[in-house]
């Protein structure tokens, strides 16, 4: 089993989010970053399935020197080897193009990554690769298991889920339930930092640009309404919010 | 210029968040001075695909062939972007859904198009093409420009406040060769909650917490959603401890909803809940904790037991 693992490296949930340079330039000041919550579900069960069939796993990363931290994690966890393609990921075709270039003359069985960013939540990168590579894709997929050459998988629908089988290889965007997130032991840190990590250049281009940022304006004061008179809550809605 | 819109059909009709993207499209497809073609993959009878005419479509096309019936990632998007090819379209849009972003991706992928989702307003066309969308999950926003020949964009729930007329749009089937594409998967089961308002395209949700103190206490919950037709949410500790499905769990690693209103009952509001909910309109937090940092995010509070609360509300629901 060859496996390859996408993780991004993302400001924490908790964070505080700001810009500089008039607007045009997230502050990375003060942030504590982490691997995408998403991702790291993925890891997590790439992890489980390179423990339990052998093989190789494969982390990579499309960002800069400041993600070594997060890729140096990944490796901690369980990943073999690791790979960052040194660019700053600020579109999802040329992120998506980066791995593909990557992944194509590889024969990786899975790719496996988040179902979107926390960052930037377009939820189109697994997509992309999956076409870019011309092997399907699925996502959100919350179970995954293997027999042979045949992945099982559960997707999140509206309301429900679908359970589907596919061939491999395969691109999943990856989320809850699929595994619980792994925390990294001692031997894992220790062994991680000897642990090959080759960095790449970038060759693709990006379609999109981000021009300008901004915050949203801020909440008005909330109203409160006693228990008592709890039922005019109600009314408000109705004639005040006007969304009954 | 031509404008493509993707929509979902669901029980033989649009999706209310397909109607919305066509709406939007009608507006881009004006300011950009072109027309506008809608794309429903699916079974739906051509009265209720006419229907797209009613918010600014001229023509729907329709494929409906029978390796279509389940969702299906691949040929979905083969689909779109024969269709975008074939019509030359410049700028292709759907509403977001977890379906449609898989659907967009690979089609912008195959196309080598731009694409920006979470689009919440229309595009500024005056200079180059940017959109607005939102980013760290709703809490900012990011003008964004596409520079490449054809553009994606994915537009999140209520953009636009949607507006009806009456007219009527041509039907065409469509019939495009998907080779083995539909063989590349099979669709063993799904498992879907029936007779319930779908969650991500609802307008009212009532949402529970850790505060509803175990899954036996969902029914006055159940009776507020009921009566007001809401669909039903919960925070992530209430999914993790089994006492609610996972694909009702709204928050920062679960399904992001954008509705008029969002009733947190029990919640207090953690900043992994609040980046689920906060794109919707009016927020609503009941919680006996007065100190819970959900009211700082809340148009209206109620500090008080939510047991004595969600009766007094589903009650006056049914007054109205």
């Amino acid at each position: 089993m060859k496996i390859l693992v996408c993780i991004s490296s993302v400001p924490d949930t908790t964070s505080k989010i700001s810009f500089e340079e008039n607007d045009t330039k997230f502050s990375k000041g003060g942030i504590q970053y982490i691997i995408g919550p998403y991702d790291d579900y993925a890891l997590a069960r790439g992890v489980e399935l390179r423990e339990s069939l052998g093989g190789t796993l494969t982390v990579l990363n499309v960002g800069l020197a400041d993600a070594e931290p997060q890729i140096r994690k990944a490796l901690a966890i369980g990943a073999d080897d690791a790979v960052r393609i040194d660019a700053e990921p600020t579109d999802s075709f040329f992120v998506a193009s980066e791995i593909a270039n990557y992944a194509k003359d590889k024969s990786f069985d899975l790719i496996l990554m988040g179902r979107e960013t926390t960052d930037y939540n377009s939820g189109v990168v697994h997509g992309i690769v999956g076409e870019l590579l011309g092997i399907p894709s699925f996502s959100p997929v919350m179970e995954l298991k293997l027999e042979g050459n045949t992945a099982t998988l559960a997707r999140e629908i509206e309301g429900g889920k679908e359970k589907l089988e596919a061939i491999l290889p395969l691109v999943l965007g990856c989320q809850e339930p699929i595994a619980e997130w792994k925390i990294p032991n001692m031997r894992g840190i220790m062994s991680a930092r000897t642990k090959p990590l080759a960095v790449i250049a970038a060759s693709s281009e990006a379609l999109t640009k981000i021009e300008k940022y901004e915050l949203p304006a801020p909440k008005g004061a909330c109203k409160m309404i006693s228990v008592e008179d709890a039922g005019s809550l109600i009314k408000l809605l109705q004639t005040e919010a006007k969304v009954l | 210029m031509s404008v493509l819109v993707y929509t979902e059909l669901a029980d033989g009709q649009f999706k209310k968040s397909s109607l919305e993207a066509i709406y939007y499209g009608s507006k881009v497809a004006a300011q950009v001075g072109g027309t506008i073609t809608v794309l429903a993959i699916g079974i739906a009878t051509d009265d209720e695909l006419a229907k797209a005419g009613n918010f600014g479509a001229s023509k729907v096309l329709n494929a409906n062939a029978q390796n279509l019936a389940a969702e299906n990632i691949m040929a979905y998007s083969k689909v779109l972007s024969e269709t975008a090819k074939s019509l030359s379209a410049k700028i292709v849009i759907s509403a977001k859904s977890s379906l449609a972003d898989a659907v967009m991706a690979r089609a912008a992928g195959a196309l080598k198009a731009g694409l920006v989702g979470n689009v919440v307003a229309l595009p500024d066309t005056t200079n180059g093409f940017k959109v607005k969308r939102s980013i760290f999950t709703g809490k900012a926003f990011a003008e964004t420009s596409i520079s490449s020949d054809v553009k994606f964009i994915a537009v999140k729930k209520n953009v636009l406040p949607l507006e009806e007329t009456s007219n009527s749009a041509t039907v065409e089937k469509l019939s495009i060769d998907l080779g083995s594409l539909t063989e590349s998967s099979k669709v063993l089961e799904t498992i879907k909650a029936t007779g319930t308002v779908s969650l991500p395209e609802a307008d009212l949700v009532v949402s529970g917490g850790r505060g509803m103190k175990g899954p036996e206490n969902w029914q006055p919950l159940l009776d507020l959603a009921e009566a007001l037709g809401a669909a039903t949410a919960c925070s992530k500790p209430v999914s993790d401890l089994d006492w609610r499905p996972h694909h009702e769990h709204v928050g920062q690693t679960g399904v992001k909803v954008a509705p008029n209103l969002y009733i947190a009952c029990g919640i207090s509001g953690a900043i992994q809940h609040l980046a689920g909910v906060n794109s919707s309109k009016f927020i609503v937090v009941i919680n006996k904790d007065p100190e819970a940092p959900f009211f700082k995010a809340a148009d209206y509070g109620i500090v008080g037991d939510v047991f004595d609360v969600l009766p007094k509300l589903t009650a006056a629901v049914k007054a109205l």
